[in-house]
């Protein structure tokens, strides 16, 4: 390979998500002192001239890489839990990061099933000597904070009965509520929460459509001024497209940290459980495979590790 | 300590033909119904239910709603059910109720173990096809919604690890609450509902040491609306819970007009827990014996049967 080739390589292997760890060791393993200056001094964004006349690498890339290196071990690690002790360690996780990182929660609370739900419960009393609700509690203050306690301490009745005109009755109650929203955010209405803590998934799913049918529009879409709520809707009643949209953010470019985390997140916690359906959604909406884009984005093990994971799906 | 003297020698074989004779052609042998059911242990009485199944194709309990009636009924229904569906059922007629019967709700919800109560839940799920919490909120409204639901949703940290730090500023906190009649409800229901009972010993005991007084008396002084008078509730359970059977069965027997519904609750649900402990705080309080208030106040195969159940030999 050329020089110039080579370093592009190395560029890539050192970017992205992941580390491409093959590349690094047939190119940057061979390489002779003279070849690893030329590599120092052609990227300034790896490396800086010091005044002292050396090649210094810069602090913040080598903080960089190093939560590239980890993201193989991370998935690894998550991957091999028990289900109940991840999502614990989820909710735990994004308790500690603070608000940007509540939408877990939802997303914990609200795809799992009731028992799966339970179990993650119980292995946070194992890991942190508290109850889930008890630290959300805590931690979170005003009407967020009493409808993610409410999300988290449900046991939902998972049968498909379902009571029609109470369907209808509460779709009007919540489409007055999201009407009048600048009146009063629907997140504060204790109906709203009411109904979206309590009610079975099948019968919010009945919800959604007659909601529909009153508003025209579907409830997720009315909902863009009231996140957490609206993420919620779409835990609860339209999984796949959710999760089809956090994969899609986090496979973008030069997105936060924390947002990065969601493509391991969702294929870790999925791979055995709806994988096929949000792939579907994910090449419906996005018009592009979801492992073609991991396959351009993702390096080294990690991406190999992912699309293994990505395909039991089938 | 339990009052239920259940025989040791059982066949459940012959115990369902002796209850098949007694039910049988003109009219039922209460008595013997009585002898046999009131000194079975919940593990006996379902065994008697299978068997009985197997031996006559009929099911027990309901063979027995048809040929009993009155208070009688009532209490032998109750008593016959598996103590998790006994719960869920004296729950839903609680709920159920123009208006609920919260006390009911927070002493099922504060007085059985975090894995009791969600074996309630499941039982509840099984038996409606509503969750509990979905039909207690859609019959509630206000903070006495929020409190119930919360306290019925929660799945406390069942560990001993306390934070003496936390006994402390959370007993401040519901120390405020109370002091300014404009209560912080939503502080107080989040430490009360989401606490481990260990945490919360360690915050009441906290609570008299710093201000000289018991948090429950401190409410009682506070004023009686329903809210109010539910967290009175909650606390009583929590702190000791012998004492507060001991109160409701006081009341019940000697308002004018025994509540046979509080009567039967409470010695149904606690004859194999700990209704001789209640027995002998009762003859503390009020210098006589718990059977023999109850005989004064009740009569018939009601009064055999609750006798019974409380310890006394036919």
């Amino acid at each position: 390979m050329a020089l110039t080739d080579e370093f592009q390589a190395l560029n890539k292997a050192f970017s992205g998500v992941g580390i491409d760890e093959n590349s690094l060791i047939s190119i940057l393993g061979k390489w002779h002192p003279e070849e690893r200056k030329s590599f120092r001094k052609e990227t300034p964004h790896f490396f800086k001239q010091d005044e002292r006349h050396f090649e210094r690498w810069d602090d913040q890339h080598v903080k960089h890489l190093k939560h590239e290196f980890m993201r193989f071990k991370n998935a690894v690690v998550l991957w091999t839990m028990h289900s109940w002790e991840r999502d614990a360690r989820l909710v735990k996780e994004a308790l500690k990061k603070g608000p940007q990182t509540y939408s877990v929660l939802v997303e914990i609370a609200c795809t799992r099933s009731a028992e799966e739900l339970l179990g993650a419960r119980k292995a946070y009393h194992s890991l942190f000597d508290h109850s889930i609700e008890e630290d959300v509690a805590y931690h979170i203050d005003g009407p967020e904070g009493k409808l993610l306690v409410a999300l988290v301490s449900a046991y939902r009745y998972e049968g498909p009965k379902v009571k029609d005109d109470t369907a209808k009755s509460e779709a009007k109650t919540l489409a007055h509520a999201i009407k009048n929203a600048d009146k009063r955010n629907p997140i504060e209405d204790d109906e709203v929460i009411r109904i979206l803590s309590t009610r079975s998934k099948p019968h919010l799913k009945e919800i959604y459509k007659h909601y529909q049918e009153i508003s025209g529009h579907n409830i997720d879409e009315d909902l863009d001024d009231a996140l957490r709520l609206k993420e919620t809707v779409q835990c609860l009643c339209t999984p796949h497209t959710y999760f089809s949209q956090v994969l899609e953010i986090s496979l973008r470019n030069g997105v936060d940290k924390s947002i990065k985390k969601g493509l391991t997140r969702v294929i870790v916690t999925r791979a055995d459980a709806d994988m096929k359906e949000i792939k579907e959604e994910y090449r419906n909406r996005y018009g592009v495979s979801l492992t073609e884009k991991i396959e351009a984005t993702a390096n080294g093990n990690y991406k190999d590790f992912l699309l293994t994971l990505a395909a039991r799906g089938g | 300590m339990a009052t239920l003297i259940a025989s040791e020698n059982f066949s459940p074989t012959e115990d369902a033909e002796v209850l098949r004779r007694s039910v049988e052609g003109w009219g039922t042998d209460e008595k013997a119904v009585i002898s046999i059911l009131a000194h079975r242990n919940a593990a006996q009485r379902y065994e008697i239910r299978l068997a009985y199944e197997e031996l006559y194709h009929e099911d027990l309990i309901k063979r027995l709603e048809s040929e009993l009636s009155g208070d009688f009924e009532k209490a032998m229904y109750r008593w016959i059910l598996d103590p998790t569906d006994r719960y869920a059922v004296l729950a839903h007629v609680a709920i159920k109720k123009s208006e609920t019967d919260y006390n009911v709700i927070v002493e099922i919800s504060s007085t059985l173990s975090p894995e009791e109560l969600l074996a309630v839940r499941r039982a509840y799920q099984l038996r409606y096809k509503h969750s509990l919490e979905e039909d207690l909120a859609a019959h509630t409204t206000g903070d006495i919604r929020k409190l119930l639901v919360a306290l019925v949703t929660t799945y406390r940290y069942d560990g001993s690890e306390i934070n003496a730090k936390l006994a402390n500023s959370e007993a401040d906190i519901l120390h405020d609450a109370i002091k300014d009649k404009a209560f912080n409800h939503e502080e107080v229901i989040r430490i009360l509902s989401t606490r481990s009972k260990t945490q919360l010993m360690a915050t009441f005991n906290r609570y008299r040491d710093d201000h000289g007084i018991s948090i429950s008396k401190n409410l009682l002084d506070a004023g009686a609306d329903n809210f109010q008078k539910a967290l009175h509730v909650v606390i009583r359970c929590l702190n000791d819970p012998k004492k507060y059977f001991e109160k409701v069965l006081r009341h019940a027997i000697k308002r004018t007009g025994t509540d046979e519904d509080a009567l039967t609750r409470v010695i149904v649900t606690r004859a194999e827990r700990d209704l001789k402990d209640i027995k002998e705080f009762y003859y503390k309080k009020n210098s006589v014996h718990l059977e023999h208030a109850v005989a004064k106040e009740t009569s018939g195969d009601y009064k055999a049967f609750l006798v019974t159940l409380l310890g006394q030999e036919a």
